[in-house]
């Protein structure tokens, strides 16, 4: 793996990350993916930063290992993919299915997120400071994520457990035949998908948005009250879960 | 008392028996006829197909003492690991959840006795499964109910699962009858609740987004195992050509008659293609891409017997796979349950009701005690008896056509009963040489 050299810590950190000494740099400039997960697969350090990645598809995944991953610039599909573990920072934009179907461990993107974000994942945070396109948290059965701006149509669609948190809007079909996810937003949601309502947002639900929030680095927003009483709680009205021709129209 | 029929009256064929008693069913629940099994409808198939035996232009092989090999490679386009199986009959994917626990343990038990593989379903991998499984192939499904990097990785094979014979274009749906504490948790959900899966993927979309997605599957498995992608059969030839195109090691093409756990009656009777017209549809794709062998096909949908297994060798696949078939074997629809299968409303070799969970046989059920009847050792001998049949029909015929190995049969080895089977198939009506649509008219 010719592009493989430690770097030094002065060179590690592209910013508030806690990259510290020794993180291995992989330039995908002229490493391939291939190697690059390789070397994630039976990793060598406990640091690594991903240089050069220009959109490339597939980007750290399968990790399965307590790996701090820093990847500087865009990515591809599936950045982070079923990660366990792995923490990986993208300063950059990432594109459909960021962490999908992760289990744990931790991922943050810097700029924005494509189509389904999070389809899936089972656990461990995803954080997209910017937006999401369509389908954020898809059948999601467990993560969180939280989102710093808007979301796109058809967010949490059948989401079946976790919490999506919106810090912006929310576009039209949230929450479609969603189960047992909970969903909030501080912004304007469009037109609610079958079956998701809205519910009250008690003090044990504004204790789990705070550390939500808290967890995904958004201090300024846990620490500031107004905002906080600007969220709005969704989850599911539990109509669809038994099948009946009423509903119809909802199937 | 004399029937219906000795007494002059005459049934429509228009509005029949079950015709009727479907509109009264509509009429009174007010829902659709959900069910298991299979199309009921007869479609033309591989009972349309005839071999021809050697004679005097051909030279057979000595039945038991000539070799008759039936082992066959899947997955080396790609895979570091392809799998190597004894017989090309394989077990389809059928869901822990739809089936029970002891099913599923019966299945990996018999199928790794004769050497072949067993694949999961819409739920994920059980430990019973993998433990019993000596070859397993793990489906990702639009659901990914359970889905797991772990998973991934402990299995010897990936199958994207596109769609199914019995529904293709539809989702799946486990009623809440079936949905006990542990396939709840396996699937995060809550328990008792009528499930329905998604009928597209949640991350990808059209092709360009399938190879994406199972250059990320090959990634994160090193590369190391076969990637399966599952058809139902519909527009099967330009199916299987985007399968090559997006990086499948090998294709499995389910035709209209395949089995299912449970879907809308209307859907498994009156959408997809019978197996027998998809199969040259899918031989023509990989052929003409240089592909055919490369590429492995696997066909499934009524495939009950080694006839069924030798033509749809003859006609270009590599290896079939079996559900129902395996069901049966199992004890399904078995006259020794007539008696319960009365009570709740059906009738040995009439059970389709896999979506309710009552299954006297202890196979589509999650109900404890029902499940218990069926002994997973026991089973296992079955299925492993069952496929050994298969195998050894599939040899004979092939050696009265002169082959060494199953996969030397080949389209001239067949003919045609019916004109419609010759059209689907592409052989010879018997006795002719006239394929309809091909030469001449
Ligand atoms: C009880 C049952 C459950 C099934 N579950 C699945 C499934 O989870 N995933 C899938 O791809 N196919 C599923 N199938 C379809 C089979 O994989 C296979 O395509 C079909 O049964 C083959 O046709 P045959 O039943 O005529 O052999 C199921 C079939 C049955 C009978």
């Amino acid at each position: 793996m010719a592009a493989l050299r430690k770097s030094p810590e002065t060179e590690a950190d592209g910013g508030s990350t806690t990259l510290g000494e020794e993180a291995r740099v992989i330039d995908l400039a002229s490493s391939s993916v291939r190697e690059l997960n390789a070397e994630l697969h039976s990793p060598t350090a406990r640091r690594y930063r991903v240089l050069s990645p220009r959109g490339t598809h597939a980007v750290a995944v399968g990790i399965d290992d307590d790996l701090d991953v820093h990847v500087e610039g865009d990515v591809g599909y599936y950045c982070g993919g079923m990660n366990q573990r792995g923490r990986i920072v993208v300063d950059g934009m990432a594109g459909p299915g960021l962490g999908e179907n992760m289990m744990s461990g931790s991922i943050r993107v810097r700029g924005d997120a494509s189509q389904s974000a999070g389809a899936t994942a089972r656990g461990g945070l995803l954080v997209v400071e910017g937006k999401t396109s369509m389908r954020c948290g898809i059948s999601m059965k467990g993560v969180d994520i939280v989102v710093g701006g808007d979301v796109g149509p058809m967010s949490a669609f059948m989401a079946q457990a976790g919490r999506l948190v919106v810090c912006g809007d929310a576009a039209d079909g949230l929450g479609d035949s969603i189960y047992e996810a909970r969903i909030y937003v501080r912004g304007k949601v469009g037109e609610l998908g079958a079956d998701c309502i809205e519910k009250e947002l008690r003090d044990e639900h504004r204790a789990e948005l705070v550390e939500l929030l808290t967890a995904a680095g958004m201090t300024d927003v846990a620490e500031d009250a107004g905002a906080l009483g600007e969220f709005r709680r969704y989850g599911s009205a539990r109509t669809l879960y038994h099948f009946t021709s009423e509903h119809a129209g909802s199937y | 008392m004399t029937s219906p029929a000795e007494r002059g009256l005459r049934e429509s064929a228009t509005f029949d028996r079950a015709t009727i008693a479907g509109i009264q069913h509509a009429a009174e629940h007010g829902v659709y006829d959900i069910r298991g099994w299979g199309a009921k409808r007869a479609v033309p198939h591989f009972d349309d197909l005839l071999f021809l035996g050697a004679s005097m232009s051909r030279y057979p092989l000595e039945g038991y003492r000539e070799r008759c090999d039936t082992d066959v490679v899947l997955g080396d386009r790609h895979a570091q690991q392809p799998l190597h199986l004894a017989t090309p009959v394989t077990i389809a994917g059928m869901s822990f959840g739809a089936l029970s626990a002891q099913a599923k343990e019966s299945l990996g038990r018999g199928a790794s006795e004769v050497g072949t593989s067993t694949t999961t379903g819409d739920g994920g991998m059980t430990e019973e499964e993998r433990g019993h499984s000596k070859t397993l192939v793990y489906q990702i499904l639009p659901s990914r109910y359970g889905m797991n990097p772990d998973h991934l990785r402990a299995a010897d094979a990936i199958e994207v699962v596109l769609g199914q014979g019995a529904k293709p274009g539809g989702g799946g749906m486990l009623l809440g009858q079936k949905i006990s504490e542990r396939v709840a948790e396996m699937r995060t959900l809550p328990a008792g609740i009528d499930q329905r899966s998604a009928c597209r993927h949640p991350d990808w979309t059209g092709p360009d987004d399938l190879a994406i997605k199972i250059l990320e599957l090959r990634e994160i498995t090193d590369w190391q195992k076969p990637i399966y992608v599952k058809v139902g059969a519909t527009r099967t030839y330009y199916d299987v050509k985007l399968a090559v195109a997006v990086g499948a090691d090998v294709i499995v093409v389910d035709g209209m008659q395949g089995g299912t756990a449970a879907t809308q009656e209307v859907f498994i009777e009156n959408v997809g293609i019978p197996t027998l017209a998809a199969i040259p549809q899918a031989v023509q794709a990989l052929s003409e891409l240089g592909m055919h062998r490369k590429v492995q096909l696997i066909v499934s949908g009524g495939v009950r017997t080694g006839a069924d297994v030798a033509k749809a060798m003859a006609l270009g696949a590599d290896a079939v796979a079996i559900g129902t078939g395996a069901l049966v074997a199992l004890g399904d629809n078995h006259p020794r349950y007539a008696a319960e299968y009365e009570k709740i409303g059906s009738a040995a070799g009439f059970y389709d009701d896999f979506q309710d969970g009552r299954d006297p046989a202890g196979i589509t059920t999650q109900d404890p005690e029902l499940a218990a009847r069926l002994d997973p050792v026991e089973g296992g001998r079955r299925i492993a008896n069952y496929l050994r049949v298969l195998t050894l029909e599939a040899q004979t015929i092939a050696r009265a056509c002169g082959k060494a190995h199953l996969q030397h049969l080949e389209p001239e080895d067949l003919v045609a009963l019916t004109i419609e089977a010759s059209a689907m198939a592409r052989v010879p009506l018997a006795g002719t040489d006239w394929i309809p649509g091909r030469s001449g008219f």
